[in-house]
């Protein structure tokens, strides 16, 4: 270990000219009674074998998934897969890495090429979007240590109105929004930051974090899985994942019967009802406002890169070169405040305000580019949004959205046309 | 209730917008492949960045911060008059609270030989404040200075210290070369 570090400071010396560090103030002494000098304690990280492991527990666990969903059809099988995933990604694991802050550093890897994504944060960001894309949001209902918890904590239910739904549900498109921009810029990876759970995990977060995470927890009781359902920025990719995905949790494993037992199973709202020909009767109303809505798409798209353009400079703010160059020339005073750790730093590095001005601007370009394609991105959410409110599907089962729904069978366990297959 | 099995326009739809979706994670995982590394990374301090602001002590998501002090003995000169250990303008050079500059008194000195002295931190007091390190970068030889202790850091996506390290001191370095400890510097071998 010693040979090591001895090998970089030298080539660090090399590189710095160190002749300076190897005159010491004070020489090392030589010792004549014999005392043998300790060494520093330097305990190693995590071993690499180890995280491999968690790639593959996170494999085995979706595919347990995907078996009690389709195979076992067995809400209690998912239940205690989910209270394992929560004991190991969330207790054991402590909530990193996971797949919903895999994101940032995917989104970092991809725009900034002096980052090195770890395999395994990859492979955390990938392997449950592949398997959605096959089989559904299994990850959300047995994967997510994040998800869990919520699940484990939903006790009275109350069920929003579609309306609500729809523009709460807008939300996590805006918050993957921000996470790719800060992540891409390289401010900071907010969703991390901004985690309610993951202080739960640890038993221990900052004074807001544990308000924050309480109150989600609270609020959890009443409004089922709050974080996934209006926050996840991952559910926005898994949510597009399974709409389109091959296979998806069925409620019935034979024939609907239309008896109505599941429809009000569902603590998530996702169980739509038979449609009875409704479409039909609204279709020609549906096809004006159809191409009302196709038509506006465009302008929600342009619409919101524009505003996201004029948002770019509030947004850049939380890049630190960027605040600390705006502090500095608002405010010229805080260069006399001793308490203020972030000036007195830039001041004693000797780095020059225009430097630092030139780093600043760099950060704003960037933020202008990425604000106009996060106003375009959203703009384009909610045209899809309003779109996705005028096709009418013709439904004769009750069927669960399958972008919306978690897979958590709990709508199974309602259905009576198993249970009488298996008594006959 | 037949279900009607044939390939209809929606089917059709479906499976292209699925292709399509396969093709997007495909490609985004293709290009971040390309840049992706066997060996894990973790949050390393650059000693020689590290300006001791002290904020690693408040800002750590654990309470207390997994970073500590690190003594590279090497590099001591085991003085008697220690700037690391005593404050500025001390009583007297005495182990006494009042004299210590540590706010947790997690170094302990101990009496080698005349006239040296050994400073050892006890790791379950030290905070990671850097007070130390200031003062021995100020006044002794900077043998004292500040590493993210790997058995207690949770290795957090994104460092909560790096984010607001003013110097950027604090980097991620690979698993396998998780420290930079100073020292070194007297084994002739170096040069």
């Amino acid at each position: 270990m010693q040979k090591r570090v001895s090998a970089y400071l030298a080539l660090l010396l090399s590189f710095t000219g160190g002749a300076g560090y190897a005159q010491q103030r004070f020489p090392h002494p030589e010792f004549e009674s014999g005392y043998v000098q300790p060494e520093p304690e330097l305990p190693d990280p995590r071993a690499a074998p180890l995280e491999y492991l968690d790639v593959l527990v996170l494999i085995l666990v979706l595919l347990l998934a995907s078996w009690f969903i389709y195979r076992k059809r067995s809400r209690k099988g998912i239940l205690w897969l989910g209270v394992f995933s929560l004991a190991y990604f969330g207790f054991y694991r402590l909530g990193c890495i996971c797949a919903i802050g895999a994101i940032q550093n995917v989104s970092l890897a991809l725009f900034n090429p002096g980052y090195a994504i770890p395999f395994t944060a990859l492979a955390f960001f990938l392997i449950p979007l592949v398997f959605t894309l096959f089989h559904g949001r299994t990850f959300c209902a047995a994967a997510c240590p994040l998800g869990v918890v919520q699940d484990l904590l939903v006790a009275r239910p109350v069920s929003l109105s579609p309306g609500v739904s729809k523009a709460l549900g807008l939300i996590p498109y805006l918050y993957l929004g921000l996470a790719v921009l800060y992540a891409a810029t390289g401010t900071e990876f907010i969703i991390c930051r901004y985690d309610p759970y993951v202080g739960l995990f640890r038993l221990d977060a900052s004074f807001l974090m544990i308000v924050l995470g309480v109150g989600f927890l609270l609020l959890g009781l009443f409004v089922a899985r709050p974080y996934c359902r209006f926050l996840c920025p991952y559910g926005v990719l898994l949510g597009w994942m399974s709409g389109f995905s091959k296979r998806h949790l069925s409620i019935t494993p034979a024939e609907c019967i239309d008896c109505k037992l599941c429809a009000g199973s569902c603590p998530f709202d996702v169980i739509e009802k038979p449609t009875n020909g409704q479409a039909a009767e609204e279709k020609e109303s549906n096809v004006r406002r159809f191409l009302v809505y196709a038509l506006l798409l465009p302008v929600f798209l342009i619409g919101g890169g524009f505003l996201g353009g004029k948002a770019h400079l509030l947004l850049s703010g939380a890049h630190p070169d960027v605040r600390l160059a705006e502090v500095l020339a608002s405010r010229p005073e805080v260069k006399n405040d001793p308490d203020n750790i972030d000036v007195q730093t830039f001041l004693a590095s000797g780095e020059t305000m225009e430097a630092l001005a030139g780093k600043a601007r760099e950060a704003r370009q960037k933020f202008y580019y990425g604000s106009i394609a996060l106003g375009a991105f959203l703009g384009l959410a909610v045209g899809l949004m309003l779109l996705r409110q005028v096709i009418f599907r013709e439904r004769t089962d009750y069927e669960p959205n399958k972008s919306r729904c978690f897979s958590c069978g709990r709508c199974m366990d309602y259905c009576p046309v198993g249970k009488e297959l298996k008594q006959a | 209730m037949e279900k009607d099995k044939t390939y209809n326009r929606r089917d059709f739809l479906e499976s292209g917008m699925r292709l399509g979706l396969a093709l997007a994670v495909g490609a985004a995982g293709g290009l971040a492949i390309s840049k992706a590394t066997a060996g894990e990374w973790v949050w390393q301090i650059d000693p020689f960045a590290c300006t001791q602001c002290g904020r690693c002590a408040d800002e750590c998501v654990l309470s207390p911060s997994a970073v500590k002090c690190v003594h590279a003995f090497d590099l001591c000169g085991y003085c008697d008059l220690c700037g690391g250990y005593l404050i500025p303008g001390s009583n007297e050079i005495s182990t006494a609270a009042e004299n210590q500059l540590c706010p947790t008194s997690a170094i302990q000195r101990k009496y080698i030989e005349d006239p040296y002295f050994e400073y050892i931190i006890d790791e379950d007091l030290c905070i990671g404040c850097a007070k130390c390190v200031k003062g021995c970068a100020s006044f002794g030889n900077g043998s004292l200075h500040l590493q993210i202790k790997h058995d207690l850091c949770d290795n957090c996506n994104e460092c909560a210290i790096a984010r607001l390290c003013p110097s950027d001191a604090i980097k991620r370095v690979p698993a396998s070369e998780p420290y930079l400890v100073k020292g070194g510097f007297l084994e002739p071998a170096l040069g």
